[in-house]
């Protein structure tokens, strides 16, 4: 199961067997992986799966039950404080202070980062600029919306120019229009040699990720390259089905020994099988069987969620017996 | 520590107390009415105290004893009663708080030269106020008993011998005897305990529970610089109540301030500092505010109240609770500030309590900031 690539000169984030339990809950259960400098690296995962538990033990926010860290050289257990002059961190809760203005949560973090006086001024107009706040400048927090805040709690973080970012669900609860533009600012920064560690439930956006974890339950289930987890671990064909009632048919289709598992998917339904063209005749005479339109059905290339829903299922059919369904994952 | 992490911390605490006029409103205006409510209403003296009297005989040597209690400002006569019933109902409907009752023959048995009995009955439900009532009344009866003597002896003797003791009391430091004048110094104490650990136990508990702590412990900020930053812009409004407290006391309720103004401000700031840095351990300990008050009210205001001397003698306290007073930062205080205020004296009898300032102020603010953790959990 020693899938990640092995710590290099370049490695900047490195987690061997990292666990967190509260009480008799396993929140991180024992999970491995290296970030590479300079790469925007991804944790997909639904709510409640560990991730952010793990962004806080990497910041040093969190000790860690058992498992050891390193983040930028310096040990995540002994020397967070170290850690702590290195890296940028956005929690998935805006964290800012509503009743300073703009200018003022600026002002603030320059003072707590110890941003140089030099360049406080430039620092300053930067974020005013990347954020687009500048006409804002003397407003309230409170009253920003959500993707101003957003850009504005990112620029406060990266106001002293660490080397390692990390967010914690960044564009959660912001409209996609934000979201979009703060993707572009995150491509920015990691194109400025800014390693970035961002934690999503988002599938679309992971696909921006340079690699990706997929966190599940606590455990690391899939790593590596969007593209490459989507051929890996899906061997099995998607057909994409649309058709009249898609409720109905999902239940006729569910019960078809051809096909694997069936899931709502946008207006239509996405089906897994291991035979393509079995699956497929046996879809179009069962729907046809029950007067049920049938407008499209094709073979597609699967997405991120499609991975993301045949992990999952793979791995919860595989409880009892987690080894062999790790096994079975990664192959 | 870092200076500018210090002052960046230290700016942004004045912007929110600035920002938020209602809290500001209330730091200040609650010590304010606190000590108009404690000034006016809290009195422990014992004066004109309502009295009826039940005269059976009716002669002049009743009526000129029952006269020596409404000539003092301690007793205020409230007419005669015909029967012991009515003595009763003035008493159960407290109209009265004495009632003296002087037999048919308190006349005939004095003119004897026999000792005519007098009856005295107080209302015991506050007995405090009965001891001190019983107290004045006893005086009364032995100044007339010594009045009795007297005559007698000068109409057998022709002559008054001179008394045997001649007792002139004088009272230092409240010549009055005007409890306001000790209250008022021990509730400025106990107010600016309370006001001053109930701002800074909010602090940290609501950068915990609004999440603004998750981004301030993810920076290189160090505790010290979290706590002293936050400390200072309350230390401020610490003092802004202090100077409004003494120029109350002072102006308002006039009591006397004999000592050294200067040394009054300055061991009251060592005493603001103390209660803002206990203020801030509750809070760091606490997390959330609604707790934190609660702490920070039960802990200062109460040992403050009972345990501080303020009204109640530390010296009158049994053994194991006299003990604990030790600790009470307001018992240094509230001694410290009667001294200034009524004794006028100094450091060179008050820096035990300067010095017992100092160290709790250290220590509280040395735990306060280990118990800062950086960390979630």
């Amino acid at each position: 199961m020693r899938a990640e690539p092995a710590p290099s000169a370049e490695t900047i984030v490195e987690v061997q067997n990292l666990e967190k339990h509260f009480g008799a809950f396993k929140a991180v259960a024992g999970i491995s992986f290296a970030v590479r400098r300079g790469e925007i690296f991804g944790f997909l995962g639904p709510n409640g799966a560990g991730k952010s538990t793990t962004i806080r033990m990497l910041c040093g926010l969190l000790a860690p039950t058992a498992g050891t860290g390193r983040v930028a050289g310096f040990d995540i257990v002994r020397q967070a404080e170290q850690i702590k002059t290195r890296i940028g961190y956005m929690s998935q809760k805006f964290s800012l202070y509503d009743e300073l203005t703009v200018e003022e949560n600026i002002d603030f973090y320059s003072g707590i980062y110890r941003v140089p006086k030099a360049k406080k001024a430039e620092r300053k107009a930067w974020v005013l600029e990347m954020a687009g706040l500048a006409a804002h400048r003397r407003s309230r927090t409170s009253v920003l919306s959500g993707g101003w805040k957003q850009r504005l709690a990112l620029g406060c973080a990266v106001l002293h120019e660490p080397p390692i970012l990390f967010l914690d669900e960044p564009t959660s609860g912001v409209d996609p229009n934000s979201r979009r533009q703060f993707w572009d600012l995150i491509y920015d920064l990691a194109g400025r040699g800014v390693t970035v560690f961002v934690t999503t439930h988002y599938m679309e956006e992971s696909e921006y990720c340079d690699r990706l974890g997929i966190i599940y339950r606590g455990e690391l289930i899939a790593l590596g390259p969007p593209r490459e987890l989507k051929t890996r671990h899906m061997s099995e064909a998607v057909l994409e089905i649309e058709c009249a009632r898609p409720n109905d048919a999902m239940g006729l289709i569910e019960r078809l020994p051809a096909v694997k598992e069936v899931a709502l998917f946008g207006k239509g339904l996405h089906a897994v099988a291991s035979d393509a063209i079995a699956a497929e005749t046996a879809i179009r005479a069962a729907l046809a069987a029950a007067n049920l339109a049938l407008t499209r059905l094709e073979r597609i290339v699967p997405t991120l969620e499609d991975v993301f829903v045949s992990l999952c299922a793979a791995r919860s059919a595989g409880q009892p017996n987690a080894a062999g369904a790790q096994t079975e994952v990664s192959r | 520590m870092n200076l500018r992490r210090f002052w960046a911390i230290a700016r942004k605490e004045a912007i929110h107390i600035r920002r938020d006029p209602r809290s500001l409103a209330l730091a200040v205006g609650i010590p304010m009415l606190m000590l108009l409510m404690f000034g006016y209403a809290l009195t422990l003296d014992v004066d004109r105290v309502p009295f009826v009297v039940l005269d059976e005989g009716g002669s002049p040597a009743s009526r000129e004893f029952v006269a020596r209690f409404g000539a003092t400002r301690y007793f205020d006569f409230r007419g005669t009663v015909a029967n012991y019933a009515d003595v009763e109902r003035a008493l159960d409907t407290r109209d009265a708080m004495l009632a003296l009752v002087l037999p048919p023959n308190f006349a005939a048995q004095l003119a004897a030269g026999q000792a005519a009995p007098v009856q005295a009955i107080v209302d015991g439900a506050d007995s405090n106020t009965a001891a001190l009532v019983l107290g004045y009344t006893q005086a009364i009866a032995t100044g007339f008993n010594q009045q009795l003597a007297r005559e007698q002896i000068r109409r057998i003797a022709g002559s008054v011998p001179a008394p045997a003791l001649d007792l002139r009391t004088r009272v230092w430091f409240n010549p009055d005897l005007e409890s306001r004048n000790f209250i008022v110094p021990g509730i400025m104490a106990v107010i600016m305990g309370l006001i001053a650990a109930l701002l800074t136990s909010l602090t940290l508990a609501r950068e915990w529970e609004r999440g603004t702590m998750e981004q301030l412990i993810s920076t290189p900020v160090r505790p010290v610089e979290i706590i002293l930053g936050k400390l200072l812009p309350y230390f401020v409004v610490g003092m802004v109540d202090m100077v409004i407290a003494v120029l109350m006391a002072v102006y308002l309720f006039e009591v006397p301030l004999r000592g050294s103004v200067p040394l009054l401000f300055g061991v009251g700031a060592l005493f603001v500092v103390a209660t803002l840095a206990q203020g801030i351990l509750i809070s760091a300990l606490a997390r959330q505010q609604l707790l934190a008050s609660q702490l920070a009210m039960v802990s200062t205001f109460l040992p403050a109240f009972l345990l501080s001397g303020f009204a109640f003698a530390i010296a009158n306290m049994p053994p194991v609770v006299r003990g604990i007073t030790h600790i009470v930062p307001a018992r240094y205080f509230v001694s410290f500030v009667k001294g200034i205020f009524l004794r006028g004296v100094g450091l060179e009898t008050l820096w035990r309590d300067a010095l017992f300032l100092i160290v709790f102020a250290v220590v509280v603010i040395a735990v306060a900031i280990r118990k800062t953790r950086k960390r979630f959990g």
